[in-house]
């Protein structure tokens, strides 16, 4: 043992070598976000800061504050996404819990009918819904045969009918991650809180639903998140007269080529979002949250 | 019947008599969850200009306008183009990642997860139109290229979830058994690993397949010229007025959505006994 | 194997650890749950790279090869099975990646397996294995392309108790068949000492002790050992002109004095007698009052209050003649302890 620290150097380089080789598996997947992604949304960022004169400025900004016609964009997009959220949990909540009572049997069965609509195209389902809202539709039909009023109805080219359609897309983003914190509970709690005295009422709302409020809370973000810069479902189920903060961003890009109010816009956006994640973050594991989308 | 009425639905002794309103209201969601989009296949049948259901006189006519128009048929097999290479990027990137990302356990490895999650928080709209300018920059607008890299950032986050929780729950030591017994890594990953995470592959596989072929916003500003997919030309169709074409194109998009998720479940069932 | 250090960040997983395996040896490495034990063997294996050190195969560094160079079979501690390859596909593994010719290689697999006893299961799933015979097929595998050295970590903790003594025995028949050099890693001291033709025992990233079974018993080098194999009680000792003595009790030893300082008695409570011949004072006899006799069939266990306060076990043969004579809880009793079995270690902890 002449020497105290014998390979030092090489062991070290070794392992050096052996991280660059490991991370370098996850290289191309990196540099295909920076340059799809990061970058873009980084000049984006850029552009948001320089006015028409190609100097810096606010003014981007500044008429967002100022226009009326932005804060209804804003409390529109901010109202479907609280609706939207709101009737999911309500729908939701309770076929999560019905689900999570059956048999697994029977539930992966009924799960079906929450993730064939899932996998199925957003285009698809929101024509769809065009169809069967439109005022010859089927909903019309069956209401007036029915009795329920007397004329077609509008229910479609506006809010009502941007909300249906958003709660129906929706509807899977929640009640999957529900369901998975339902099916995680342990029956022996429940039994137990009854045995202990606890009546129905009390045994559900004290024991089991705050065990499933994590499921509940990322269901929820999940689509609140999404909600606030969807695009596609309100820009044909609004038929013009709902626009959202992305529907904007789009028609400052396409009908009036202004980067800079698109981009202010976007960044906007993207900071609710991410101050939205962030604070959620702090009360609950995201990757859990994720997992929901991506199941 | 009467006693399963009176019988005891949960472990603190509700009876299903007493929870009825949940069981129909349960039934109902499920319903209306499953038949909007189901509705449309019977109504693509029909001849008339309005769709109407049931439809009162049955025909193939928006099928043959379908398949009789060069332009669907150009968008269709762009989609399908687009699609099967977004699979062929992003599965392999994504897997590669997820396994580089698993098995360093160092440095920087939560802030590259973070970073491929982000084309999942990201509005799509501010990817779009990012990708638009760029695209515009390198000339690689309105290319099958360009589509696909973009869509294969969207399907990344799907790949890197799905494997790497198929990841987590593997048992690494099998990989180290392997490399004692004289393997080198990759080879061991090759042999051992991945024909045990195999479903998960298949699964993120078929998802990114998904996730391309219905993507709308990004294709709305990046397909275009003489590439546009199938679903900005719908997209576009819609804003107009409802072609009834539409109700044929969707019946066929949902059959496709079957047929994939068929795939994924005999993909994962396959001999996997537990 | 020397100078090997690891730190994971301030922690000192191995400390400056040097050790020799001899060609052919059962060497074991012993100690409790996060002592680096398991790290030293990764260090061997190649799967932990240390901060220094150097790693010698007969003449050759080794230190710097990846695992799938260095030769040595490995056995680990959830087996590490494929399941989505046969037995025979497990076993033949290795042989399929040097590329033996089919034929040898189903012939060396069989073979293998026989060693095993699993003749004939190689057609088998792994997930219709029992635990054992899947401990076996891990063996199996790990033997098949003849290493240099077998590693094997914890291999018999997954089993029930009855199964684990008996895949004792037959690993060490296997050991003595092959001759294959063996290190094992385990944190069961008697499984150590049943299997071992050596065992180094380790605590805090540091071998406390690298000595035979018996050595390691009997003449424990350090209180940790001394305290980590086997049951043993500790009585300080106070060094006088005329030698040394426990309390008032001087002590008669078979070997010369250790060099430490500050010394304790280690006593073994199979190696204490009760005196027949009742209170007397003298060397190595120590007055105590019994405190709890507990008979046990084969033998029983003694407790009792020393006159210096301490509290000691014994376990005695039960005899005839003891069984009636068995003193009673309260009673006044003198132990004695012979010179061959006073053993004095250093009190430094470690």
């Amino acid at each position: 043992m002449a020497d105290l620290r014998i390979n030092e150097a090489g062991l070290k380089r070794d392992e050096r070598l052996e991280w660059l080789k490991l991370f370098g598996l996850s290289s191309p997947a990196i540099l295909m976000v920076l340059v799809v992604l990061v970058l873009p949304v980084g000049w984006l960022f850029y552009v948001s800061f320089i006015g028409a004169n190609g100097e810096f400025s606010l003014e981007n900004y500044e008429r967002m504050i100022n226009r009326k016609s932005y804060a209804r964009i804003f409390t529109t997009t901010f109202q479907i996404s609280f609706l939207t959220t709101g009737l999911c949990i309500l729908i939701g909540y309770p076929l999560a819990y019905f689900l999570s009572q059956l048999p697994p049997r029977l539930a992966n069965l009924g799960l079906i009918t929450v993730l064939l609509p899932f996998w199925t195209s957003l285009l698809v389902r929101t024509y769809a819904w065009l169809v069967l809202l439109q005022k010859r539709g089927l909903v019309n039909d069956w209401a007036i045969s029915l009795g329920l009023w007397d004329e077609p109805i509008k229910i479609v080219h506006n809010m009502t009918g941007t909300l249906i359609g958003m709660v129906h897309i929706m509807l899977p983003f929640l009640i999957l991650p529900v369901y998975g914190a339902m099916r995680a509970i342990d029956l022996d709690l429940m039994k137990a809180a009854s045995n202990l005295g606890a009546n129905p009422r009390r045994a559900f709302w004290g024991v089991f639903f705050p065990l499933t409020l994590p499921g509940l809370m990322a269901g929820s973000l999940m689509v609140f998140i999404l909600c606030l810069g969807f695009f596609v479902t309100p820009a044909v189920l609004g038929g013009g007269k709902v626009i959202m903060v992305s529907m904007k961003i789009v028609s400052n890009i396409e009908l009036f080529v202004n980067w800079g109010a698109a981009s202010a816009l976007g960044v906007v956006l993207l900071v609710l979002t991410v101050v939205i994640l962030w604070i959620a973050s702090k009360f609950l594991n995201l990757e859990t949250a994720t997992r929901g989308g991506g199941h | 019947m009467l006693k399963w009425w009176t019988s005891p639905a949960t472990e603190t002794q509700v009876t299903h008599g007493q929870r009825l309103w949940l069981y129909v209201i349960s039934v109902i969601i499920m319903i209306l969850l499953v038949t909007p989009t189901l509705i449309v296949v019977p109504m693509s049948f029909s001849d008339s200009q309005y769709l109407e259901f049931p439809p009162e006189n049955w025909s193939m006519r928006w099928y043959q306008f379908y398949f009789g128009s060069e332009e669907w048929m150009r968008a269709t097999w762009t989609s399908f183009k687009a699609a099967f290479l977004t699979m062929l990027v992003a599965t392999p990137v994504g897997v590669l990642a997820a396994y580089g990302l698993h098995a360093s356990k160092v440095k920087f490895v939560r802030a590259t997860f973070v970073l491929m999650l982000t084309p999942m928080m990201v509005p799509v709209v501010l990817i779009a139109i990012g990708a638009f300018y760029a695209y515009v920059q390198m000339g690689i607008l309105y290319t099958i290229m360009g589509l696909v890299l973009a869509h294969s950032v969207l399907a990344l986050p799907l790949v890197v979830i799905v494997t790497g929780s198929a990841l987590k729950s593997y048992d690494m030591s099998q990989e180290e058994a392997a490399r004692s017994l004289g393997a080198p890594r990759w080879k061991a990953f090759l042999t051992v690993t991945l024909p045990q995470i195999r479903f998960a592959v298949v699964t993120s596989a078929l998802l990114s397949f998904l996730t391309s072929f219905d993507e709308v916003v990004v294709a709305m500003f990046v397909s275009g010229g003489d590439n546009p997919t199938l679903t900005r030309n719908m997209f576009n169709a819609l804003r107009d007025q409802i072609d009834p074409t539409i109700a044929s194109i969707s019946t066929i998009m949902i059959l496709i959505t079957t047929f994939m998720m068929v795939l994924a479940q005999m993909f994962g069932q396959d001999k996997r006994r537990k | 194997m020397a100078g090997v250090t690891k730190t994971y960040g301030k922690v000192h997983a191995l400390d400056d650890v040097s050790l020799e395996v001899k060609s052919g040896e059962f060497l074991t490495l012993l100690g409790p749950s996060g002592s680096g034990k398991t790290t030293l063997l990764m260090v061997l294996a190649g799967f932990t790279r240390p901060d220094c050190g150097s790693l010698k195969f007969g003449d050759e560094e080794v230190i710097r090869k990846p695992p799938h160079l260095r030769d040595l079979g490995m056995t680990f501690q959830s087996y590490a099975l494929f399941p989505h390859m046969s037995v025979a596909g497990n076993v033949g593994y290795p042989l399929r990646l040097r590329r033996v010719p089919k034929a040898e290689v189903a012939r060396r697999v069989e073979e293998a397996l026989e060693t095993v006893q699993l003749g004939g299961f190689g057609e088998r799933r792994i997930d219709q294995l029992s635990g054992g015979q899947r401990q076996r097929v891990a063996v199996a595998r790990a033997i098949v392309f003849e290493p240099r050295i077998l590693l094997m970590d914890e291999p018999l903790s997954a089993l029930d108790k009855k199964l684990r003594d008996q895949m004792q025995i037959e690993l060490r028949h296997l050991h003595e068949k092959l001759g294959m050099t063996t290190v094992y890693v385990t944190h069961d001291q008697r499984e150590a000492l049943t299997m071992s033709d050596r065992i180094a025992v380790v605590n805090h990233g540091r071998i406390m002790q690298l000595a035979t079974p018996r050595d390691l018993y009997e003449r424990p080098a350090n209180r940790f050992v001394a305290d980590f194999i086997g049951e043993s009680t500790f009585l300080d000792v106070t060094r006088r002109s005329d030698g040394v003595a426990v309390e008032e009790t001087p002590l008669i030893l078979s070997e010369p004095l250790p060099e430490a300082r500050d010394l304790v008695m280690m006593i073994r409570p199979e190696r204490i007698r009760l005196s027949e011949t009742g209170p007397q004072d003298g060397a190595n006899n120590f007055a105590a009052t019994a405190t709890e006799v507990v008979y046990q069939g084969d033998s029983y266990l003694l407790h009792a209050d020393l006159a210096g306060g301490k509290q000691i076990a014994m376990r005695g043969a039960v005899t005839g003649k003891s069984v009636s004579s068995l003193p009673a809880s309260g009673d006044k009793i003198t132990l004695t302890i012979a010179p061959e079995d006073t053993v004095l270690i250093d009190a430094g902890e470690v």
